[in-house]
């Protein structure tokens, strides 16, 4: 499965900040954390904040905090807030055809199983040592 | 807290009666059936002696191929006592028990569309396992 630049920092940043709750790090600290440029993660850190997952201090310095719920927060939501949702996806040129539906019906099929699994991990679990 | 100890005849109607309400199709001879000598059919009882919840269970070597596993069949929790980590005292027990027959894997099946059971497993640390349950709807 192949996650959009946005999605997989957005991830990186949801998880690395509910990792520690009380710790603020900055769009910076962060960037450098994973090796990328810190705009881009400015815009990542927007929209997880819009969504209520993260809260930002203003101007360059002013740090990040999470204020999500590690129990019910999923993968999934945080995907989601990245990738266009499976519903509003647009058509694919020969969607229409027999073989384009049997197509994409197999492709779907791998889209649910996907998205099962990614709404089956919480913040919590992926955050616990494993056992 | 809750006391973890095996299923007898007498709890059978309280587990229907729980199961039932949770997943709208009363079963009895099902559970009964989970009494078996072979199966590990577990229950939480509260201080007071009501139910908390189930588990059943059973070690089952070459079930689709695979070499002997521990399954879960079955997990059912009262709603009013979720989050207190019955679940995973019962889970645990079973795991402990799947232990003493000598197994070293646990596994179960799950609707995909049932997110709540599908994230108490994953947070006992269950992932994918090595089969794909495949489906069809006969004519």
């Amino acid at each position: 499965m192949k996650l959009q630049t946005a999605t997989r920092l957005g991830l990186y940043a949801t998880l690395e900040l509910a990792r520690q709750p009380d710790r603020t790090l900055s769009a910076a600290d962060l960037a450098e954390r994973f090796g990328v440029s810190s705009h881009h993660l400015a815009k990542v850190l927007r929209t997880l904040s819009a969504a209520g997952l993260v809260q930002g201090g203003r101007g360059a310095a002013g740090g990040y905090r999470f204020t999500g719920n590690r129990r019910r927060t999923t993968l999934m939501d945080i995907v989601a807030l990245f990738e266009p949702a499976p519903g509003q996806r647009a058509k694919e040129p020969g969607e229409e055809t027999d073989i384009g539906g049997a197509l994409q019906r197999v492709l779907t099929e791998i889209d649910e199983i996907a998205e099962a699994t990614l709404r089956s991990i919480s913040l919590e679990t992926m955050l616990k040592p494993a056992r | 807290m809750v006391a973890i100890r095996p299923a007898q005849t007498t709890d059978l109607e309280a587990i229907s009666a729980l199961d039932a309400r949770l997943t709208g199709s009363d079963k009895p001879a099902y559970w009964q059936e989970m009494l078996a000598p072979e199966r590990h059919f577990l229950v939480a009882e509260t201080d007071k002696g009501a139910l908390a919840g189930f588990i059943a269970g059973e070690v089952r070597a070459w079930e689709f191929g695979q070499p002997a596993a521990g399954w879960v069949f079955a997990i059912q929790i009262d709603p009013k006592l979720r989050q207190r980590g019955v679940g995973s005292a019962l889970f645990d027990v079973l795991v402990a028990r799947f232990k003493q027959e000598g197994v070293t894997r646990v596994r179960t099946l799950v609707d995909r569309k049932d997110h709540l059971i599908l994230s108490f497993f994953r947070a006992q640390g269950m992932v994918a396992g090595p089969s794909l349950q495949l489906d069809k709807e006969l004519p």
